[in-house]
């Protein structure tokens, strides 16, 4: 069973100098705002932090930036119209960028939640970005040698968890959710609403609680939306929940 | 000079050629404008790579979603029949051959398909390569939407890409504005075929260009 948290700026203790943290999201869909606000809160620093992009205006990610608190970042696409503090710190020399084409990147923190070392993809085949990796053709098409990218922490944003840590997430906001869990060490997630055990249909989890180890509530635009509908992953009022004692 | 098609009729012309009841991702930018043409009895189901087959137009302002936008972030809607998954499975539907055709926009097309479309190799130029190696790779049929070339005359469907390489061999379509190219393998190694010319004649795209078209 995950821990709850009470707060973010707990969930997000398990983050120390050094460590490699997995921050979920694509733009603003499924990005853990308030745990990464905590971590802003929190003295870690020294941080390899792997995410889509590198921050955006003054605020999440690019204030840690800022601030000169990650000494490298993993990432597919940094330059944005308002990634200000990265440039600035990429051209002053004062982060280390590894660009990673983004299924690479995604296939990388699968591999690692699921065990696999390394994995041949045509992706960047012929690139500047497979300069000095092994490459080998199989089948006649060539591919480069990938490594798995797990993380000491990941930082997650679903939509529900249920008591023993099952997730399901909203719409494209579950984007590097689900591969992010499982390549971590320790995930922690932030949910809109933390639900009873078998509030959840399990024919709709998306990540098993296995994965999951600290579970924090924090209310944000997505609650309000998904509020409007019906989640197909919300058990209907009424229906039968069998118990430990009708089951055995 | 006769500057050949606008940047919509390319569009248009895109949505003409993609084939019925596909898969498709559109790039960020000028490719996604394709989807302003396409008509719905074309049955295409658009994938964006952030995770979302069925993906529909562009959200209008007072229906934005904040969990549901497109690879360029904007926020777009959800036809009957959508689907959502995570990122590796979404980059898997590429690099596994799944998806028919993507459309990209390019700096340079070698005459071989080679795509350069995602860094000018200037030095200070900071590098992001997004899902763009990927989707080159991975889509069964590449299209590539671009002027045909530079504003100052120089030609971008090239002998040899001097751009940084997005993918080799990739390019099976080029949309420009004075004319369509495939780019076919004849057996012994691809080559570019003018298949449609707009604004110049044949015989004028031939000279203008560094290249031997079939």
């Amino acid at each position: 069973m995950p821990e709850i948290a009470e707060t973010a700026a707990e969930a997000v203790s398990a983050v120390h100098s050094g460590a490699t943290v997995l921050l979920g999201g694509f733009g603003n869909a499924g990005q853990p705002m308030e745990l990464i606000d905590a971590l802003l809160d929190s003295e870690a620093t020294d941080l390899t932090v792997v995410n889509n992009n590198a921050g955006q205006a003054d605020a999440g990610l690019a204030l840690l930036i800022k601030e000169r608190r990650v000494k490298k970042i993993i990432c597919s696409f940094p330059r944005q119209a308002d990634s200000r503090h990265f440039d600035e710190a990429y051209r002053a020399g004062e982060i280390e960028l590894e660009l990673v084409p983004q299924g690479n990147l995604a296939e990388r923190m699968r591999a690692a939640g699921a065990g696999i070392g390394a994995f041949y993809t045509p992706t960047a085949y012929g690139t500047a970005l497979a300069e000095g990796k092994e490459t080998r053709e199989i089948n006649d098409r060539n591919y480069v040698l990938e490594y798995a990218l797990p993380g000491d922490v990941a930082l997650i944003k679903a939509l529900y968890a249920d008591e023993t840590g099952n997730l399901v997430y909203r719409k494209t906001a579950r984007n590097f959710g689900p591969v992010m869990a499982a390549a971590a060490a320790h995930t922690v997630v932030q949910v809109e609403e933390l639900l009873p055990a078998g509030a959840l249909a399990p024919e709709a989890v998306v990540t098993p609680g296995l994965f999951v180890d600290t579970v924090t509530v924090i209310g944000t635009d997505s609650g309000t939306a998904a509020a409007k509908e019906h989640h197909p992953a919300l058990r209907s009022q009424g229906s039968k929940t069998t118990t430990a004692a009708e089951g055995a | 000079m006769n500057q050949g098609l606008s940047r919509e009729e390319i569009a248009q012309l895109v949505a003409r050629d993609i084939a019925p009841g596909t898969f498709v991702n559109l790039g960020i930018g000028q490719p996604t404008t394709v989807a302003d043409y396409l008509r719905a009895d074309q049955g295409i189901t658009l994938h964006t790579e952030n995770g979302m087959l069925g993906m529909g137009p562009q959200a209008a302002p007072d229906e934005t979603d904040p969990d549901l936008v497109n690879a360029g972030k904007v926020p777009v809607t959800e036809l009957p029949g959508a689907s959502y998954f995570h990122h590796a499975d979404s980059f898997a539907m590429m690099r596994g051959g799944h998806l028919d055709v993507c459309v990209l926009g390019a700096f340079q097309v070698s005459a071989t398909g080679g795509l350069a479309n995602w860094s000018t190799g200037e030095p200070d130029a900071i590098p992001a390569v997004g899902g763009a190696m990927d989707l080159a790779i991975g889509a069964k049929e590449v299209f590539v939407m671009m002027s045909l070339f530079t504003k100052d005359g120089t030609p971008k469907l090239v002998p040899e890409c001097t751009y940084p390489v997005t993918g080799l061999g990739c390019v099976t379509r080029v949309y420009t504005n004075y004319g369509i190219f495939h780019i076919d393998d004849d057996g012994e190694r691809r080559r570019p075929r003018l298949v449609e010319a707009y604004g110049l004649s044949a015989e004028e795209i031939h000279n203008r260009l560094d290249v031997e078209l079939v």
